[in-house]
Formats: C-alpha cells, sequence, structure tokens
C-alpha cells in the first residue's frame, strides 16, 4: 500500500477548516508488523480509515497494490476486504444471536454462501483463540475480553491481506491485553497478515512491531524502527508522547556512566544490556 | 474501631440468574468473604482484573448494591440498614468509568450543581460549590462548555468535580481511567491524589493499570470474588509470580528489576521506580568494584 | 452529515438572549410560531422577518451556523413545496405531461416554503440560546400547575433534558457503527426497501444496545448522586424574572399585536 501525500481536510470550506491529515507519504510493505501512535487527535485514527476507504482523501492518492483506489471503478468493497479494520471497542458492533452467526457476517456481505462463511468463521475463531464449545453462544454473554476476541474475528474471516486495529486492548486487564497481543503476533507469523496496530502504549508497540509511525498534529512526525523512534524520547515528551520506561532507564544509567546501549526497549533486552555490563566485573 | 472509613466483614454478593419464570438457574459469586479495612484519609487501592469481583464491592460502598451475606460498614453506619442510604451515598461519592455516561448535566457547571441540587443545598452554596469543585480538579476556566467538546481525561475531572461539590469524606473511583488516553489517565490521577493530600479526602481507586498503584498507601488485589493479596505497594510488587497467577502485571521497572533478580543480581525486592533501580544497580557495582579491587 | 444537525444543540454567546429567563423565549417561541402562522400581506411578512433578524442578530449566533442545522431537513422542505407547487387548483400557467403547475401553487410553495424555513430558525434560536436544562427547568415551572392534576411534570422535564443530552453522543455512536460495519463490508445505500430495511439490523441492534447499557450507567450515576425525583431537590439556577425578561415580554406582545394590527389593517 502506498499513500502518496495525502490530505484530509475537515470542514471545508466552513470556519472551522482544519487538515486532519496534511501530506503523508506512507509506504507499507507486504508482511509487516508496524504500530502507529500518537496522542488523541493526532491524525492517526483519520490516517487508518483513509486506508481501507472508509474517508477519502480530499487531495491525494492512495495505491493498494499498485492500484489507485481512487480511480473510477475501483471496487471499495474489494479493498475492505483486502484490508480489514478493526475499529475501537470493536465489541460494540456485535448484533447477532450467536457467535458464529456474527463472524460470518462479513464473509456473507462478501458473497460467499453460508456454508464457505462458517468454514472461514470457524478458522477465524480458532485463529483468536476461542473455544469452539462457544460458537453457538450469544456474543453478549462473553466477558469482555472474549467479546473483544470475537469481534476481530469477524474482521479476520473476511481474510484481509492487511489488519488494521485501533486500539484493540483498550479497557483490557494486563492478562486480556497480552493474550490479544500476542495472538496478532502469531497471526503476523504464521498468516503473513500485515499488521497496523494503533496504540497509546509505547510498550505494547515496542515489544511488538518492527516499525513505529508517529503521529502528530496530522503528519507524519516519525518513521523508523522502535529503536530509532525511541531515540527522539525527548521530542515525544514534547507532543504529549513517552517512550517505554525502559527506555528512560537505560539513558539515566549511562548518564551515570554505566556502558549499557540505549537501543534496547523491552524489558529483555534492558535485562541483557544490564547483565552484561555487571558481569563485566566478574 | 469506628474511626475506620470502610470496614468489610466477610462481605458476600451472589449474583442470581433466574429463567422466565423466575426460578433461579445459577448463582454467581462476585464476592466472596472479603474482609477490608481503610482508614479515613488513606489513599487505597484495589486491584483486579476484569471480573475479579472489583467493581461489585465498589457498587457496594456506595449501596447500589446490598451484601447477600456479612456486614459492611461505610463510615461507622451499616450499609443494609435501608435508613442510612442517603447519609452514605452523600459521604461516599462514586466515579465511574465511562465519562460520558455519569455526566448528566449539558453545561459543566450545571453537572457539577446536579448533586447538590440532589441533597437540597441551598442556591447560594451551590455555586460556590461548584466554582470550588472545579478548581480543585482545575475546570473552572471550562465552567460555561459543553461536556461533549472535552476530553476523556478533563470529561473525568468533570465527573471528580461533580462528586467533590457534594462534600464527600471518600471517593470510590470505578476503573476512572480504563477508558482514557495516557496524558487523560495522568490528568485524572493528579486530580485524585491532590484531592488526597490537600482535602483529605478517603480516596480508593479501583484499576487494573499496575502503574496506578506505586503511590497508593495501601493496596488489595481481587481475584474471582476474594481478596487474595494485601499490602503496601512495595510488598504487592515483590511478588511479582503471585500477581501474574492473577491475571495481573507489574510496572516494568519492577518487572525489570525482578527478571534481573532471577538472573542472579542482587536486588532488592519490590523495586517501584527507575531511580530505586538505578541506585540499586549502583550499588551493587560499587560492591563488585570493591571485590575486584580486593581481590587485586 | 448527521453531525450537521444544528437543533438541539445550545451555542454560547453571552448575548441579551442567552440570559433571558427561559420561560420568556418559550413564550416568545410560541409567539413567533403564531406570527409565522398569522402574518398577512408582504407588510407582515416584512414585520415577521425583521423580527426573527433582529432576534438572531441580538442572539450573536453566527447565520451560517444556524443555515447549516436547514440543510438536514431540505429534503422535508423540497418535498412539501413539490406538493404545494402541483397540486395547488387555480389558474394554470404551464403544464409538464399530467402536472399542472398553478400561479396559485406557486405562492403556496414559496409561502410554505418561507414559513417552514422561520419555523425552524426560530425553533432553532431558543435551542441554540437556551441550554437543554434551562430548557426544562422553565418548562418544568412553566407546567407546574399540571402536577395538580398528577402529571409528573419534574420527570418529564428531566426526561427530556437526558434525551438532549444524549442526541449527540448516540448520533455520533451511529457514526461510529456504520463505519464499523461498512468495514465489514455492510451497505446501507444499495438494494431495496426490504434490503435497506434489513441492513439496518447491524447497525440498530448494537445502537440500541449500547443506548440501555447507556441508560444503566446513567441511572446509576444519577443515584450514586443522591438523586431520588423532585421531592427537596433545590435549584443551582433558580428561575427568577428580572427586568429584562419584563422588558421581553412587553417586546413580545407589543410584536404580536402589531401583526394583528396589520392583518386588519392591510
Amino acid at each position: 500500500m502506498k499513500l502518496d501525500k495525502v490530505n484530509y481536510i475537515y470542514g471545508q470550506g466552513s470556519a472551522y477548516e482544519m487538515y486532519a491529515l496534511k501530506d503523508i507519504n506512507l509506504e507499507i510493505q507486504d508482511g509487516q508488523f508496524i504500530g502507529v501512535i500518537g496522542h488523541t487527535g493526532s491524525g492517526k485514527s483519520t490516517l487508518i480509515q483513509h486506508m481501507n476507504g472508509l474517508l477519502r482523501a480530499t487531495t491525494g492518492t492512495i495505491y493498494y497494490n499498485g492500484e489507485d483506489i481512487y480511480a473510477e471503478g475501483y471496487s471499495m468493497r474489494k479493498l475492505r476486504s483486502k484490508v480489514g479494520l478493526v475499529f475501537q471497542y470493536p465489541e460494540h458492533q456485535l448484533f447477532e444471536t450467536t457467535i458464529l452467526a456474527d463472524v460470518c457476517f462479513g464473509p456473507m456481505n462478501q458473497g460467499l454462501d453460508k456454508n464457505a462463511a462458517e468454514l472461514r468463521a470457524f478458522e477465524a475463531l480458532r485463529s483468536v483463540g476461542l473455544s469452539e464449545k462457544l460458537y453457538e453462544q450469544s456474543p453478549f454473554d462473553l466477558s469482555g475480553g472474549q467479546k473483544r476476541r470475537v469481534a476481530i474475528a469477524g474482521v479476520l474471516a473476511m481474510k484481509p491481506e492487511v489488519l488494521i486495529l485501533d486500539e484493540p486492548t483498550a479497557g483490557l486487564d494486563p492478562k486480556g491485553r497480552d493474550e490479544i497481543l500476542d495472538q496478532l503476533a502469531k497471526l503476523h507469523r504464521e498468516n503473513h497478515i500485515t499488521i497496523i496496530l494503533v496504540s497509546h502504549s509505547m510498550e505494547d508497540v515496542a515489544k511488538y512491531v518492527e516499525r513505529i509511525i508517529v503521529m502528530n498534529q496530522g503528519s507524519v512526525m516519525y518513521d523508523d524502527s522502535p529503536k530509532n523512534v525511541f531515540r527522539y524520547y525527548k521530542e515525544l515528551e514534547t507532543v504529549g508522547l513517552a517512550a517505554p520506561q525502559v527506555t528512560y532507564l537505560m539513558h539515566e544509567l549511562r548518564e551515570k556512566g554505566f556502558p549499557v546501549s540505549i537501543e534496547a526497549t523491552t524489558v529483555e533486552e534492558a535485562k541483557q544490556e544490564i547483565l552484561k555490563v555487571m558481569r563485566m566485573h566478574d | 474501631m469506628t474511626s475506620l472509613m470502610v470496614k468489610a466483614r466477610q462481605l458476600v454478593h451472589e449474583y442470581i440468574r433466574r429463567d422466565e419464570e423466575g426460578n433461579p438457574i445459577a448463582t454467581h459469586t462476585a464476592l466472596d468473604h472479603v474482609d477490608i479495612d481503610i482508614k479515613p484519609g488513606s489513599f487505597v487501592a484495589i486491584l483486579g482484573h476484569n471480573g475479579s469481583g472489583k467493581s461489585t464491592l465498589a457498587k457496594h460502598l456506595n449501596v447500589l448494591l446490598n451484601p447477600t451475606e456479612g456486614t459492611l460498614w461505610v463510615d461507622g453506619k451499616d450499609t443494609s440498614d435501608a435508613d442510612n442510604l442517603w447519609k452514605i451515598r452523600q459521604n461516599t461519592g462514586m466515579v465511574f468509568q465511562n465519562p460520558d455516561n455519569q455526566i448528566i448535566g449539558s453545561i459543566v457547571e450545571e453537572d457539577v450543581g446536579f448533586g447538590p441540587e440532589n441533597i437540597g443545598v441551598p442556591t447560594d452554596e451551590i455555586w460556590q460549590r461548584v466554582e470550588d469543585s472545579l478548581k480543585a480538579v482545575g475546570m473552572l476556566k471550562y465552567r460555561s462548555h459543553s461536556p461533549n467538546k472535552l476530553s476523556g481525561g478533563q470529561k473525568q475531572r468533570v465527573a471528580i468535580a461533580g462528586v467533590v461539590a457534594m462534600q464527600p469524606k471518600c471517593i470510590v473511583l470505578d476503573e476512572p481511567t480504563a477508558m482514557l488516553d495516557p496524558n487523560g489517565r495522568k490528568e485524572v490521577l493528579k486530580t485524585v491524589h491532590e484531592l488526597n493530600k490537600k482535602k483529605g479526602v478517603t480516596i480508593i481507586l479501583i484499576t487494573h493499570y499496575m502503574e496506578e498503584v506505586t503511590d497508593a498507601d495501601y493496596v488489595y488485589v481481587m481475584d474471582s470474588g476474594a481478596v487474595v493479596m494485601q499490602g503496601t505497594p512495595r510488598e504487592i510488587f515483590s511478588r511479582v509470580d503471585s500477581l501474574k497467577a492473577h491475571r495481573m502485571d507489574v510496572p516494568q521497572i519492577t518487572l525489570l528489576a525482578h527478571e534481573l533478580k532471577k538472573a542472579g543480581l542482587d536486588l532488592p525486592d519490590g523495586i517501584l521506580t527507575r531511580e530505586e533501580l538505578i541506585e540499586a544497580l549502583e550499588k551493587l557495582n560499587e560492591s563488585f568494584k570493591g571485590r575486584n579491587t580486593l581481590c587485586q | 452529515m448527521l453531525r450537521d444537525i444544528t437543533i438541539g444543540q445550545y451555542y454560547p454567546t453571552g448575548s441579551v438572549i442567552h440570559r433571558m429567563d427561559p420561560r420568556v423565549k418559550l413564550f416568545g417561541t410560541l409567539v413567533f410560531l403564531i406570527s409565522v402562522f398569522a402574518y398577512k400581506g408582504i407588510v407582515g411578512l416584512a414585520v415577521v422577518t425583521l423580527f426573527l433578524a433582529a432576534v438572531i442578530r441580538i442572539s450573536k449566533v453566527p447565520f451560517r451556523y444556524m443555515v447549516k442545522g436547514l440543510r438536514a431537513i431540505m429534503v422535508l422542505m423540497l418535498i412539501t413545496a413539490l406538493f404545494n407547487l402541483f397540486l395547488t387548483p387555480g389558474e394554470p400557467l404551464f403544464q409538464i405531461w399530467k402536472l399542472k403547475i398553478t400561479k396559485e401553487g406557486i405562492a403556496a410553495a414559496v409561502r410554505m416554503a418561507i414559513r417552514l424555513t422561520y419555523l425552524i430558525l426560530g425553533t432553532s434560536l431558543m435551542t441554540l440560546t437556551t441550554t437543554p436544562n434551562q430548557l426544562t427547568d422553565g418548562l418544568e415551572k412553566a407546567l407546574r400547575p399540571l402536577n395538580k392534576i398528577h402529571v409528573p411534570v419534574h420527570e418529564i422535564a428531566m426526561m427530556m433534558s437526558i434525551a438532549l443530552r444524549f442526541i449527540p453522543i448516540l448520533i455520533e455512536e451511529t457514526d461510529k457503527i456504520m463505519k464499523a460495519q461498512t468495514a465489514r463490508g455492510a451497505n446501507f445505500d444499495e438494494g431495496n426497501i426490504i434490503q435497506k430495511a434489513k441492513s439496518l439490523v447491524p447497525l440498530l441492534v448494537p445502537l440500541f444496545i449500547s443506548a440501555f447499557r447507556r441508560a444503566n450507567d446513567l441511572a446509576m450515576a444519577m443515584e450514586a448522586r443522591c438523586y431520588c425525583g423532585g421531592d427537596g431537590r433545590t435549584k443551582m439556577k433558580p428561575l427568577r424574572y428580572q427586568g429584562l425578561d419584563y422588558k421581553a415580554y412587553a417586546a413580545l406582545i407589543l410584536y404580536l399585536a402589531l401583526l394583528f394590527v396589520l392583518r386588519v389593517v392591510v
């Protein structure tokens, strides 16, 4: 996917006119695991809604697999089945009487018959780790974390090539959060789906993604590997973001004279670094 | 003994599911013989994963639910005594998770005035209270705004002001930050701590974010309706493995310290902040150096 | 598009109109509605227009903002105008296929369009300058006598103010669910009426569930803040007439009188 000079202007021509996206140029390669970070109102939700055609750029173009999605005759529905979008609190969109039926909604809209749709639904529900005993139950009887997984399965069942998730862990407890993120990592690893994860949490993002896009005031502020992005932790703070705690720690240790690498962004990396330094004494 | 703000003894709450005819088909024990003591003026955190019973407990504190068994005293008053209902509700304010669903007024100041109106405070005093409470949460300049235009953190601060205006002795916050972004979370936490320090209001913070409890005076951890751990944050966080067993985790720094310790570094238990970890590592470093010079 | 509905959305400017007692504004709206249907002739229209323009001016609400609210009901206005245009009998001007357009029809269509526009501008001016709480307070107090015949005036007023508070939230929610289902391949625009109705299920079910959840939460929050009905409540903003309000009443009555005089004279 490629975004070329995308601008999106809210309320064009009115007194409220405002750039929600400003000159966005991005290339998203197949199979990447990307984190999009930004504080509320930075344009990250607007950005992802462009990626599957829910919002139309005021100017600029988006290419998917080399095709201009705004070209005449390009099917937005086809795009939407290739680029799956999971909204924030996706469990609020569940509506069917059984979990299975709800997950079938997407595939049926794609024109699959009932059997094929159910096959897809089974596969999707399995891949989010939901027990088969539950499939015939009402989605409204599930716990919050389970509902969320059903909702994600609802998009997965459409077999998207790119899966975009807007804060999929909001409101979940630590375990629920880890479960969802681990499942996403597994999907990425095993099914080679491109995943774009929108998040507030630097810690989560640092642990899972290979590339971070930092949004600020509708523009891309940084677009690089976690290590390189977190190097700008002071700049991130000025726009209301923060690097993971570990990054701060490594910088502070370094200032105190510990010869640690400041590149560690996860607990595991920090552990290895500190151990390495401390064992130099032995 | 009566000086406790909250005292729970063997508190049990069962939800009973009934079929169409009203016959019970299943019971779910949401609170399982809970004992809790909370001192006036303290800042207590109740931790637990989703569905651990912590919200059910919160609702008992405000008599939105009544115990199935056991007794709960709030400010010395038994919550199952119907005569105490309004007194208790006035004395224990409650802030909920979803900021949109607890703001009643269409203008910030009108919402803050809602509580005082309900308890019959005279008009002039309502204005005074509204002004004071909005000032206390730092939202005074938004007094004539519509709540719909505020950020999540600001909305929650308005909700807190709405509770403060009733001049409660104790404020219960039921996952007030779960739907907020990191900045909103910080705003709310700062506000709550200030209320605790400056006004001496007892704070009971219910949450599943570990970073929010490091500054609490005391922590209860709940799982399956029971209190499974309790102590100071340092005591709680020194038990990383049991926390994990209860679907909780620990702040990154604490986890790192724990991992380092497991890998053989001689660090103290329950490290909470970066400063503490750095200090401990420096100390360790010194002792290594000392040992090395000795060997030479 | 849903967000463009400005009816019911308070627009604070702190003008004289904003500061008036809501009961005056309720009365004023009533007077204006009567005048819109009672005026006669071009002079009458001029007076009504002048009055409306003056009040809008004094309220300091930008005219453009008000007009945005009109857009949402354009369709309704168009249909009414068309009906008037084609179905009013009278002197035919010209004919398209079987439809006759008459002189009277044009006049009626224009009249109707003006009336509807004024009607909406007038009423939205009320909600633009009055917070829902003031509005319901005003209604509550104005309708207080009905309490005697066991009409739960306070409860009705409270329900209204809550409804008004949640309309924008539910509109936003509708927007969100619609987008989420569109992302799952739902199509809200195509197909015949039955298909369209069917396609609304994935929108309406979540919306209802959400509304119920919110209602539940809100009831709990209100209870926790010691709400127990209208008895024993005090008011933060009790309604007391000020000098300004009496002047406004006087102006309104004068306006009404003027219109009726014009009706007789012209």
